[in-house]
């Protein structure tokens, strides 16, 4: 089933939850809304789920109006942040629960339940558990009970609210490939809502950036990750190294490193440009433009060493992410000088009054790239 | 012995017991030891009189039909308080311990004046035959009065813990209203839904004050079990008042005992934790 969702507005009082939100949702496809907290994630899912209405706009599915469809008859799963597990029931009697509160013509017999039940378990990996109550399960547990549960009905469509937000971060990471590998089993449209970008990056199909009620961009991952639409993209998703460049003559410049070219051919004087961690590039041959910058700090983090590197011509920090076992290779040590620049970056142009224009984005590539 | 992190528990049980011992146990026993006076034949002779008979199920029929009210309505009462933001609001949630604080004689003298035929509540309801002052309803109506914050009260606590989201995916599982209602909402709220219960029950059984007033105290009519007490005290039978006191104490412990066992059947799921 496509989801097609059209100008959908939601106002909270005084505070505009969804502003003017269009998306549309394949069947099959797995889909993060991604955004920091009060960007209108939530508020999109639950008018998803018919547990919220927008004020303006309309869902279909499949050409048919979904909005008018209540709650309980829209075939859906829905899974919460705090499992939201009846504590009364155990954990058989949980995953039953959508089937028992059928009408009597539409319930299946009490075998029938009992062996969808069981099947269910054994998916989510908790035969031996069915007796047991929510109180009795760790964390991981519990959400794979409610995932049980929301499946139970066979629903059309797979809602995630911050599944895993509860969870500590090694069940967290052990739980979403297992829920990505239970996508691809079942094939099942699956939307989920996260703050974690990391967490979106790698499990889904396409990511929706939310902030401030609106959608930023949708794309996949990687284009998520490597041609950002907008400064807000850029900063939210992974880290980033922001400075400003400005005109130099018939190019731009900021501090010794002149990128090459000016696709807006002279109609703005100033861009924020945004360089991703591991795109800054140690030692860079005095032939090639380039800042010198000084080594401030080595943080070693397992496999990867982060690098605090000043930058005096542009009076400002810059961190440089390299594998740890380059950092001998290199001969890099705190105190040093090093000449660094930009393998690629992000350029948002701003106008007279210093706001980015984010229609006109350049991304920008070195021409020559030298390997670090 | 396991090393404790607070100190004084030797201390504190010791006071707590010495405590109870003076306040509860003490009175408890010197009752006993009175009603013992009247011999078993005498206690037969008590608790066949037809009066008394009357009286005893007046008093506990009537406190177990109180609770239940209680029960329904504070459970509805407590669930508006605490689910629903309007004006006055607070107002109405401190009116609900208005029975706490109101001395039980002035509670009673007010409903009298209500529900007295020519009252303001009695001379609507005189003409439709319905009669409450004076009449074992209108005993109903103090016991329901008096016992009517303990549910409210217990509940409200609960009522607000209760996890809006759990409602929503019950529906979004296909549940009706009042199947989330009977099936999600009630078996959680019912082990202190009875709690509630229960007080509201001890408390009906033993009122006195306020019900004697709208009850009118006609012998086998509307007199409740306290009030045959209270007579046999001005008679100077010090025993029989202790006997039918101890009858109404095992009684109601019984009534406690069994509400207690329902409350820990229907609260199983909450005590099995890992």
């Amino acid at each position: 089933m496509r989801l097609e969702l059209s100008r959908l507005n939601r106002r909270f009082g005084g505070f505009h939850a969804l502003d003017d939100v269009s998306l549309s949702i394949a069947p099959g496809e797995f889909l993060a809304l991604l955004g920091p907290s009060g960007s209108g994630k939530t508020t999109l899912l639950r008018i998803l789920a018919g547990l919220d209405y927008p004020d303006s706009g309309s869902v279909s599915r499949d050409g048919a109006d979904f909005l008018s469809i209540p709650a309980r008859e829209r075939r859906i799963g829905l899974v919460f942040q705090h499992y939201a597990l009846f504590r009364h029931l155990t954990v058989i009697e949980n995953i039953a629960f959508g089937l028992r509160v059928r009408k009597w013509r539409l319930r299946p017999s009490r075998v029938e339940i009992r062996a969808r039940v069981d099947r269910l378990l054994r998916r989510v990996q908790l035969e031996g558990l069915g007796s047991r109550y929510p109180s009795q399960l760790s964390g991981g547990q519990r959400q794979r009970v409610a995932l049980a549960r929301a499946l139970a009905v066979e629903p059309d469509l797979l809602l995630l609210d911050e599944p895993f937000g509860a969870l500590d971060a090694l069940v967290r990471v052990t739980l979403r490939r297992w829920l990505r590998e239970l996508h691809e089993e079942l094939a099942l449209t699956t939307v989920f809502v996260t703050h974690d970008q990391e967490e979106a990056l790698e499990l889904a199909d396409r990511v929706a950036v939310m902030n401030n009620g609106r959608i930023e961009q949708v794309g996949s991952p990687e284009v998520i990750y490597q041609q950002p639409a907008t400064p807000f993209v850029c900063e939210f998703i992974g880290k980033v190294n922001r400075f400003t460049v400005r005109r130099s003559g018939a190019g731009f410049g900021a501090g010794g490193w002149l990128p090459d070219g000016d696709p807006w051919q002279g109609r703005f004087d100033a861009a924020a440009a945004y360089v991703r961690p591991e795109q800054l590039k140690l030692g860079v041959p005095l032939a090639l433009p380039a800042w010198e910058a000084r080594l401030r700090h080595i943080y070693l983090a397992g496999s990867v060493a982060h690098l605090d590197l000043y930058v005096a011509s542009i009076d400002q920090t810059l961190e440089a992410d390299i594998a740890s076992e380059d950092l001998s290779r290199l001969g890099l040590q705190a105190g040093m000088e090093l000449r660094v620049a930009p393998r690629s970056a992000v350029l948002f142009p701003q106008d007279g009054a210093g706001a980015t224009v984010n229609q006109e984005r350049w991304i920008w590539h070195a021409r020559s790239p030298v390997p670090a | 012995m396991r090393r404790r992190v607070l100190p004084g528990f030797g201390l504190s049980l010791g006071y707590a017991l010495v405590y109870l011992g003076l306040i509860v146990l003490l009175p408890l026993a010197a009752l006993a030891w009175k009603a013992s006076g009247i011999g078993v034949e005498g206690l037969i002779r008590l608790l066949s009189a037809p009066r008394t008979l009357a009286a005893l199920r007046l008093s506990l029929g009537g406190a177990l039909l109180a609770a239940l009210i209680n029960a329904a309505i504070g459970l509805l009462v407590g669930w508006v308080l605490v689910r629903y933001r309007f004006p006055g609001r607070r107002l109405l949630d401190a009116l609900v311990d208005l029975p706490f604080a109101l001395p039980t004689a002035v509670a009673g003298i007010a409903l009298t004046t209500l529900y007295a035929p020519h009252g303001w509540l009695g001379a609507w309801l005189e003409p439709l035959g319905i009669k409450v002052a004076y009449t074992p309803l209108g005993v109903l109506v103090a016991m329901v009065f008096v016992g009517f914050p303990f549910v409210v009260r217990t509940l409200q606590p609960v009522l607000a813990s209760l996890e809006r989201d759990v409602e929503e995916a019950a529906e979004s599982l296909g549940a009706r209203r009042w199947q989330t209602f009977f099936r999600v909402i009630l078996p959680v709220l019912a082990p202190t839904l009875l709690t509630g219960f229960a007080l509201a029950l001890a408390r009906a059984v033993g009122e006195y004050g306020s019900v004697i007033f709208i009850a009118g105290n006609i012998p086998m009519h509307s007199e409740i079990a306290p009030l045959l007490i209270v007579q046999k005290l001005e008679q100077f039978d010090y025993a029989g008042a202790a006997a039918l006191g101890a009858v109404m104490l095992l009684l109601s412990f019984a009534l406690l005992v069994i509400v207690a066992l329902l409350q820990r059947w229907s609260g199983r799921w909450a005590e099995r934790t890992t």
